[in-house]
């Protein structure tokens, strides 16, 4: 892995046995740390371990992939084979938010969060059937790149990269927020030393080799976040069913979900939620659906999700750095089985822990709550009574402050975060730290995998798009490499500074980034490779159109829904089972109570619903009042639609 | 030139790579939204030995083993499909 390309060909022919060797080493280092464990090391040490060497690995992997070339830094050589892009595309798609967060959203929705499961895996379909491949085939560094070739140049070039950058940018600050939020919880720093911890890690791994290092970097850390991620609910799983895969045996989980809740409601330790009053505390059926979407909303959050996976650069950037656009196809089967495993197991997840809460907690005598809950609740993550749960004392004194309370915890006493259930699962199942550890290094390991991908996708356009592209086009290889890299410093500070400062809306800015890439990307990429009418001036209105009103919906909805009311003709959304007005229901715990409003009753989240066929109709519309493309522009859409004959990009320029 | 660049057999190839888009976004759509449509009714029924509720199991896992089975399903087809018009790449 020199830094010269010739050297490396032995370097892809072994990846199979590099990479073996690697997951051998890295369960030889969790049983090594069982073993310190046994020996008496404190908790504290082993924590540090697990985090310093998994970044001391990433990072060594980083340096030793470093490079000159152009096409290494911006496509890793164009190189890497399916299998293994696969497994990297796994790491940058799957986030501290699916690593931690999925299962909990699962735990508190039930059927409803399924919602998300379905919708950040379905739109790989859309990846390998209508973008990616053709993307592949044209040879582009970049998704604004393709835009400027196939739409007139570099105003369709700019708008791509203000898509790109809204989306990913407050994409990579919650990830940055993720890695600090679990470098806190684990080593005990302080959130803000926490947070620049983890963008050293980040910076290490995609600054000197860009997408080459990073390819590589995520390859192992996809490695430890799935065996971090099914290593404790195999062992729940075998505890419990005696069967160790959780992914079949949770079936019966939720029939005994099914049962307990009906017994909770007959013994008056939960209210039922029903068409005449829904609050929160109140019992949802599990596998009921529609009680926290509206059947508009489930369905609109599936599609905004898969469109809004075609749509984003970080991940169709992955595709472009295959040998040929065969493998690009295969690439993208492959990512989406290395997604499967852990979205597969997350509904286990979810049914294990909430059949513990309903059995061990809910019902039991307050001096009977289980030592596991303290820790979470002294970081105010749990609460009972209202107050957060970090003793018996505590819980005690809330408890009898609550009118008639029986001393008795009941479904409506308990507040649970949804990060807690994944990492809380060792300690249920009773297992020894060195689990929770290694669950800690998973965690850590999604969110900088995701991050360095994201950080790369905006250093990339910034420096190829803007910089080589627009400013300087004469700018020679160490400068523009030179300048990619200081970009993607100056991007991870400012991310990293904006995540320090622990942004309300961190959560939800995720989610708005399936939205405007939908909105913004997806029209002209699908238009421009399927419909050779699509005119410079269609895609440029379009883009426009479509990603403008997105962004519009967005803000209106979120921060002037005053001003929606008034003069745009929106209304309160309103509550599924009930019909109420409805206030925030994704944050259990935040304080957050802001009235939602919109139009049809469509959550702003969804705001690619409105956006992407606006955005499609003014392409057509608009490709149609001009003229129609000129001969060289259809031959270079026939040419990207024939795998053959080598990338594009190269040809022309 | 060869024949392969023709306009017609290049006519040809869009067309099949057409329909199989066309047959793939079907399915896609199928498991990605109509059986969910029906989840009410699927819950009624409960795999056997293993219990969940089929509307459950569709949503959790059966909708995405069919998204990774088509992938790997439309990679190869789409290969045959250039193979066929001869644009495939080399080997």
């Amino acid at each position: 892995m020199a830094t010269q390309s010739s050297g490396s060909s032995d370097f892809i022919n072994n990846l199979g046995k590099i990479y073996g060797y690697y997951a051998g080493g890295f369960l030889a280092f969790v049983v090594f740390i069982a073993i310190l464990e046994q020996l008496g090391v404190p908790n504290r040490v082993l924590g540090y371990l697990f985090v310093f060497f998994t970044i001391a690995v990433y990072a060594i992997i980083g340096v030793l992939s470093r490079t000159a070339e152009v096409s290494e830094y911006y496509v890793a050589g164009r190189r890497v084979p399916a299998f293994y892009n696969g497994m990297a595309t796994g790491a940058d798609w799957m986030s501290a938010a699916s690593f931690v967060g999925m299962a909990g959203t699962l735990f508190l929705l039930g059927y409803d969060g399924l919602a998300w499961v379905l919708g950040w895996t379905g739109g790989y379909v859309l990846v390998s059937v209508l973008v990616g491949p053709y993307l592949r085939k044209f040879g582009a560094y970049t998704v604004p790149d393709f835009l400027a070739a196939r739409f007139g140049g570099n105003f369709a070039r700019f708008l791509g990269v203000v898509v790109l950058v809204a989306c990913s940018f407050t994409y990579v600050t919650s990830q940055i927020y993720g890695t600090g939020i679990i470098a806190a919880r684990f080593l005990g720093m302080q959130f803000e030393v926490a947070v620049f911890v983890g963008l050293l890690g980040i910076l290490l791994c995609s600054m000197l080799g860009g997408m080459r290092a990073v390819t590589w970097t995520q390859i192992a850390q996809y490695i430890v976040l799935i065996v971090a991620y099914l290593v404790p609910i195999i062992i729940l799983s075998t505890q419990n069913y005696g069967i160790p895969i959780p992914q079949l045996t949770y079936g019966t989980a939720l029939a005994e979900i099914a049962a307990r809740e009906q017994q909770m409601l007959k013994d008056g330790l939960a209210v039922a939620c029903t068409s005449a009053s829904c609050p929160a505390g109140t019992l949802k059926v599990h596998i009921q659906p529609f009680l926290n979407y509206s059947p508009l909303n489930f369905f609109g959050i599936i599609f905004c999700m898969m469109v809004g996976t075609a749509s984003l650069p970080h991940i169709l950037m992955r595709y472009f750095t295959t040998p040929s656009v065969r493998e690009a196809r295969k690439s993208v089967a492959w990512s989406l089985f290395f997604i499967f495993l852990l979205y597969f197991s997350a509904p286990a997840y979810a049914a294990f822990s909430k059949l513990e809460v309903y059995e061990n907690v809910i019902g039991r005598g307050i001096g009977e709550v289980r030592p596991w809950l303290f820790e979470w609740g002294r970081l105010g993550l749990i609460k009972i009574c209202g107050q957060n749960a970090s003793s018996l004392a505590d819980i005690a004194a809330a408890c009898k402050a609550v009118a008639g309370h029986t001393g008795v915890v009941r479904l409506q006493d308990l507040a649970i975060n949804t990060d807690v259930i994944v990492l809380s699962t060792p300690e249920i199942a009773g297992l020894p730290y060195v689990i929770s550890g290694l669950v800690a290094a998973g965690g850590l390991a999604a969110a900088l995998s995701t991050a360095d991908g994201l950080l790369l996708a905006i250093a990339n356009a910034l420096s190829h798009d803007v910089y080589y592209k627009m400013v300087d086009p004469n700018a020679s290889t160490v400068r523009r490499l030179t300048i990619a890299r200081v970009i993607l410093v100056g991007v991870a500070i400012a991310a990293a500074a904006t995540a320090a400062t622990r942004p309300a809306d961190i959560l939800a800015m995720v989610g708005w980034a399936f939205s405007l890439a939908m909105a913004g990307n997806f029209p002209p990429l699908v238009l421009g490779i399927w419909w050779k009418r699509a005119t410079t001036a269609g895609a440029i209105a379009g883009m426009i159109a479509g990603f403008g009103l997105c962004l519009f919906y967005l803000i209106t909805t979120r921060y002037f829904p005053q001003a929606g009311v008034d003069y745009f003709g929106m209304t309160a959304l309103t509550n599924p089972v009930t019909g109420a007005p409805l206030v925030d229901i994704t944050q259990p715990i935040a304080a957050t109570a802001a009235q939602r409003v919109g139009w049809f009753g469509l959550s702003n989240i969804n705001c690619g619903l409105l956006g992407m066929p606006l955005g499609f109709l003014v392409i057509y519309v608009v490709s149609l009042m001009t003229p129609e493309p000129s001969k060289e522009m259809q031959a270079f859409v026939d040419e990207i639609r024939k795998p053959r004959g080598g990338v594009i990009l190269n040809r022309t320029t | 030139m060869a024949p392969t660049d023709s306009k017609a057999n290049e006519e040809a190839h869009w067309a099949a790579t057409t329909r199989l888009m066309w047959t793939v976004l079907a399915i896609w759509f199928f498991f990605g939204y109509i059986v969910h449509m029906f989840v009410n009714q699927l819950n009624a029924i409960t795999i056997p030995v293993l219990g969940f509720p089929l509307g459950f199991y569709m949503a959790a896992q059966g909708s995405l083993i069919a998204f990774v089975t088509i992938l790997f399903v439309f990679a190869r087809k789409q290969d045959n499909i250039d193979r066929a018009y001869g644009y495939a790449e080399e080997d």
